[in-house]
């Protein structure tokens, strides 16, 4: 954290100055650990089996916050009958379907709950013949088959996926299939020891942390847990945060002040672009992408959601409102709302299924927006075999990057693998106007929308991407204007109009940001998503964002200082939801809506409040209905935010609860599991079962993997950042302050594999895997520990990720080693692989290729110490 | 608080213009030794909060040769590290931070990682000459780290590209392109491409209403209007393959 977000950083010291212990869980030594209480390296990849073994530590000594979870959890919910686990079937859960190599969820649900889902709420079958890499595939899975090829569990990015009902439950805790029963013997084999051989933490150190934790998780305290997002760079990237959310809730640690899981993110507005999202399988405000198979109308798209109970109930409310905002008065109730003009998903179309698209001559136009794949993505060598298969390629950005200029200073033109004078894409390079040159708010990772105001004029031909984006519609537009072409309503009817302003015509965000906001009959600004409704009236972009406009005032602009207000700071920005800062925090207070104790007070049902009727208040927005009384039992029919008890604090969960265990939602189980990296140097401790099993792979000769086990690929590798620089470089290394800071892409080993590898301090090192070979100047530190791993060393290569082939410092690229093998429920590719490391310099030209050939060769015919080993699912 | 901040704002005026190189190169000490300098951090921070505000009022007692030796000042005076008044010469002394002769001062975010710093640019005849973290931030308390330091740098390097580039098929060299040809052919090519991979219904029959053709890569380094519009423009095209960093 110190390393990546080091202002945020200085919070943690804050609280490391009031007392507050500080431990560091990460394979490398970094700024972080050299402040912190303990640094606690672990092997790469592992992260479920040291999160388990907190889990296990917690429920075998009765540790947890018990009265937090009996009342807002669902550990006393009782699951079906059929359920099984991966203690009893090896590594697999039930419903395990070989054949498609997916999980049918049906035997996860609630016990009593219906047999047949209601219409809509079973996810869709996919077209097999959609599905990526349908020519190349070896396998045999068909990843497509259910909802989970369309990333459908993300859909629920603000809540839950719906459960049928509220179940049965016992608060006792002592039924033998209620959740926390389940948990207990789930996590039982993840022992101090376990974590020992798993992780190569010692029992010492694995004491001291769950020691801590749990001794400061309780009514009087509460415990984070910060993460950037190389928690999410994993097969089982979902479950690693799964992992720490349970954790989190055994101890009482969500929805007050001081607990939660924190998501460091790495972009300014990564958080922004998800919300309001440039993501192929949601619109604004998580409303999910019609799917083909599922929503032929409006009604069938919003009816999983009508029933539901909580705020997502009013999601035939959300999407009209959206679908107003897009199209205007041509959004009618006689069609529907103009629902039919937005297009459907039919499976994964998420980046990396879209590179093998372009590969495969299926995507022939690309826009590169402030990105830059040739480096930033893993496979390096996919991405750019994709762009120079392109008809014409948009690049936006302030710095000449390497996925704009692949098709003459490539690695592949070097190769000989791609020749310039073969490459037929046309390469447009726009230049983007930068953060000062253009007004408009970032959403930064704790869901505040903070607003900039334009200090200058872009230069040049540079200009922001609002003005490129309208102007482009403008003009296509203007082009198709007379069209009679049924394709062409949505682009001819679409609201386009927006006012300008300035030397250069430029789009006034404002307006742009009030529209987003939302609009009610009288065309004002509406203040919360709760005035939306579902007959046309009001307008709104993105719901979850309603407010942000409130009284027509953009409440993003605020900047009270700090010292004039309390530490919630409640006027500085906006925070989506309703400007609340704190999810959840109905959980702040007990059951009976009274502070857990003085210390953490923070929200609280105050029954003296109204006339004696009651209310919600405290120092943050409730999240909560205000005047709702935490003795409120909702009635049986009821639905929607009617149905949301007294005693509910997730009120975006269908059950209100938060979720031990998730009946829905996941392609790869209802309670994390550690599974070993798709390439790694040991056998899985705990199951036969080496991988996550529905893991999503990319089959294409240039993503081989690496067999595990392998002796001729013995070491972990793993890739992060460096304060100094910022991700695929266009923003760094084209800096001469920063490219003076961290002047070289370099590797970080330890002494003993210096020794093991004859590797010199400040000498090259070339690293190699299935894919290719990268070089880079070898730093050996003890920063990276040698592991003991079972009765094995495991040693571990560090490598930064920023660098490639232009601007003031250039290097190799550490994404061109990561193989594409991604998580199933949202595509994250796994940054963990295995490699070889020689010293000295890469070969040059076609050397390169027969030398990585060689080792794949070699690789094929010494795979391992035990074969049997490695066929699994 | 207001205080502490109040004095950081003066230290950056007693260090003038060069106290953004100083802390970059602090930053470069403390990179090479792989982990922060603890006892760094702490003189530091002394300076902000203690010392050097104080320094700042050190009269001129000594005009002497001698008595105008930073170390004696510095050992008399109350600026014991060195770090204000003690360290200046008469030149520097008159120095005036850029900072002070801007036209305008705008609130604005760092544009790097997503913790959300605030910042101040600085403007003087139409060019951003400093940019400083906004210490009314409740996030940030007007730190920035090195990238956000080397923000200004983000926006006057002359590294940036301001002229449009194309590459023709099959070309060789970058060429020169007028923007508002740019645009146009950019359009024709949207137009074109989307209606060669247009697609009504999948191979099962099943409605789609969409193009297959076209895909985009980026926005979270955009802002949320930005992403608004892509998403609207796209969805209204049919373009289905959009996505961001978030993914990756």
């Amino acid at each position: 954290m110190a390393e990546c977000h080091p202002v945020g950083f200085q919070w943690v010291m804050e609280a490391k100055r009031k007392g507050a212990t500080i431990f560091h869980v990460d394979p490398r030594f970094t700024r972080t650990s050299a402040v912190s209480d303990i640094h606690v390296p672990i092997r790469a990849g592992t992260d479920i089996a040291f999160l388990g073994g907190l889990v296990n530590y917690v429920l075998s000594h009765e540790l947890d916050f018990r009265e937090y979870v009996v009342a807002y959890t669902n550990a006393a919910t009782i699951i079906g009958e059929a359920f099984e686990d991966t203690e009893d079937l090896d590594g697999l859960f039930s419903g395990w379907d070989p054949e498609s190599g997916q999980y049918d969820p049906e035997t996860w649900q609630y016990a009593g709950a219906p047999k047949a889902p209601a219409a809509g709420q079973r996810d869709p079958a996919q077209p097999a013949g959609d599905r990526a890499g349908a020519e190349d595939a070896s396998t045999g899975h068909d990843h497509e088959k259910t909802s989970h090829g369309a990333a459908r569990s993300e859909a629920a990015g603000s809540g839950g996926p719906s459960v049928p009902h509220r179940g049965e439950r016992d608060e006792t805790l002592q039924h033998p299939r209620c959740v926390f029963q389940i948990l207990k013997r789930h996590f039982a084999r993840y022992t101090p020891e376990m974590v020992h051989e798993i992780c190569g933490i010692s029992r010492e150190q694995f004491g001291q942390v769950a020691d801590a934790l749990t001794k400061n998780s309780n009514r009087e305290r509460t415990s984070a847990f910060c993460y950037a997002v190389g928690w999410t760079h994993h097969s089982v990237g979902v479950q690693n945060i799964r992992t720490a959310s349970i954790l989190q809730l055994l101890l009482g640690n969500i929805g007050r002040p001081g607990g939660g899981i924190m998501a460091l993110r790495g972009h300014a507005s990564i958080q922004g672009s998800t919300d309001i999202p440039t993501l192929f399988n949601i619109l604004p405000g998580y409303i999910p992408m019609p799917h083909a198979a599922q929503h032929d109308s409006l009604d069938d798209f919003v009816a999983a959601d009508a029933g539901k109970v909580g705020f997502w109930g009013n999601m035939r409310s959300y999407t009209i409102s959206l679908l107003k905002a897009y199209w205007g008065d041509a959004a009618t109730v006689e069609n529907d709302f103009c629902f039919d003009y937005l297009p459907r998903i039919t499976g994964d179309h998420s980046t990396y299924s879209t590179v093998l698209g372009q590969i495969e001559g299926r995507v022939k136009g690309y826009f590169l927006v402030g990105e830059n794949p040739a480096v930033g993505s893993s496979n390096g060598k996919m991405q750019r075999l994709g762009l120079a298969n392109l008809d014409w390629l948009v690049v936006r950005d302030m710095a000449m990057i390497e996925s704009a200029t692949f098709w003459k200073d490539g690695a592949e033109i070097a190769t000989g693998e791609l020749a310039t004078d073969e490459i037929g894409t046309e390469v447009f390079f726009l230049p983007a106007a930068s953060h000062v040159e253009k007004a408009g708010s970032f959403t930064q990772t704790q869901r505040m929308l903070q607003w900039r105001t334009k200090a200058v004029e872009p230069p040049g031909d540079a200009r922001s991407d609002l003005q490129f984006y309208y102007e482009l519609g403008q003009r296509i537009r203007t082009k198709l204007a007379g069209s009679t072409d049924e394709m062409d309503r949505p682009l001819l009817d679409l609201t386009w109009d927006y006012p300008t302003e300035g030397p250069l015509g430029e789009p006034d965000g404002h307006a742009v940001l009030r529209e987003i906001n939302g609009t009610g009959p009288d065309g004002e600004p509406l203040s919360a998503y709760t005035e939306l409704k579902d007959d046309g009236s009001t307008s709104c972009g993105c719901w979850i964002y309603c407010g942000v406009y409130a009284d027509g005032v953009n409440q993003a602009a605020r900047r009270k200082p700090h010292w004039e207000q309390n530490e919630v700071a409640l006027e500085w920005g906006w925070v989506w939801p309703a400007n609340r800062r704190i999810l959840y925090n109905r959980a702040s207070a007990d059951p009976d809506g009274k502070p857990w104790s003085e210390r953490k007070k923070y929200v609280w049902w105050e029954a003296s409040a109204d006339e004696g009727r009651g209310r919600w208040t405290g120092d943050d927005v409730p999240d909560f209905i205000a005047d709702r009384p935490p003795d409120h039992v909702p009635a049986d029919d009821a639905t929607g935010p009617d149905a949301i008890g007294g005693r509910d604090p997730f009120v975006m969960q269908t059950d209100g609860k938060g979720w031990l265990f998730a009946s829905a939602g996941l392609a790869d189980g209802p309670l994390p599991t550690h599974y070993e990296p798709p390439e790694s140097p040991v056998h899985n401790a705990l199951y036969r079962q080496q991988n996550n099993p529905p893991r999503k792979s990319i089959d294409h000769r240039a993503n081989p993997l690496n067999p595990s086990y392998s002796t001729v690929f013995p070491y972990v590798f793993t890739t992060y950042r460096l304060t100094e620089h910022h991700t695929a470089g266009a923003m760094s290394r084209t800096l001469s302050y920063l490219s003076e800071l961290q002047p070289e892409m370099f590797c970080e080993i330890s002494p003993r594999l210096a020794r093991q590898r004859g590797l010199t301090n400040g000498g090259w090192a070339t690293i190699v895997t299935s894919r290719t070979a990268i070089e880079a100047r070898v730093l050996v530190t003890e920063r990276l520990r040698s592991l003991r791993i079972g009765d094995q060393y495991v040693e571990q290569v560090g490598l930064p990720y920023h660098w490639g082939g232009t601007g003031l410092t250039t290097g190799d690229s550490a994404n061109d080693l990561v193989n594409l093998t991604l998580d199933p429920n949202v595509f994250i590719q796994d940054k963990v692989g295995t490699c070889d490391i020689q010293p000295g310099r890469r070969p040059r030209g076609p050397e390169l290729v027969s030398y990585v050939d060689a080792y794949r060769v070699r690789a094929r015919d010494d795979d391992g110490r035990e074969p049997e080993n490695r066929s699994d699912a | 608080m207001a205080e502490a901040d109040g004095n950081r704002t003066r230290l950056t005026e007693v260090l003038g213009h060069n106290g953004f190189e100083d802390r970059a190169r602090h930053q470069t000490r403390n990179a090479s030794v792989g982990h922060p300098n603890a006892n760094l951090r702490e003189l530091v921070a002394q300076g902000m909060h203690g010392d050097a505000p104080s320094g700042y009022g050190v009269a001129m007692r000594e005009k002497t040769f001698i008595g105008s030796w930073p170390i004696l000042r510095q050992i008399s005076g109350s600026d014991r590290l060195g770090r204000g008044k003690a360290a200046m010469s008469s030149r520097s002394e008159h120095l005036q931070p850029r900072t002070a002769e801007a036209d305008k001062v705008v609130d604005s975010v760092c544009p790097f990682c997503a913790v959300g710093c605030a910042q101040k640019v600085y403007v003087k005849d139409g060019l951003v000459t400093q940019i400083e973290g906004d210490a009314a931030s409740p996030i940030s308390r007007g730190r920035l780290c090195p990238k956000g330091s080397a923000s200004k740098q983000l926006v006057t390097s002359p590294t940036r590209v301001t002229k449009v580039r194309y590459r023709r098929s099959f070309g060789s060299e970058w060429e020169d392109l007028e923007l508002d040809t740019a645009m146009d052919m950019i359009a024709d090519r949207v137009i074109k491409t989307r209606k060669e991979f247009w697609q009504w219904e999948d191979e099962e029959g099943r409605r789609t209403r969409r193009t297959m053709g076209i895909a985009s890569l980026g926005g979270a380094t955009l802002d949320n209007e930005e992403n608004y519009l892509m998403k609207k423009l796209y969805t209204a095209m049919g373009a289905i393959q959009i996505e961001n960093q978030a993914r990756i």
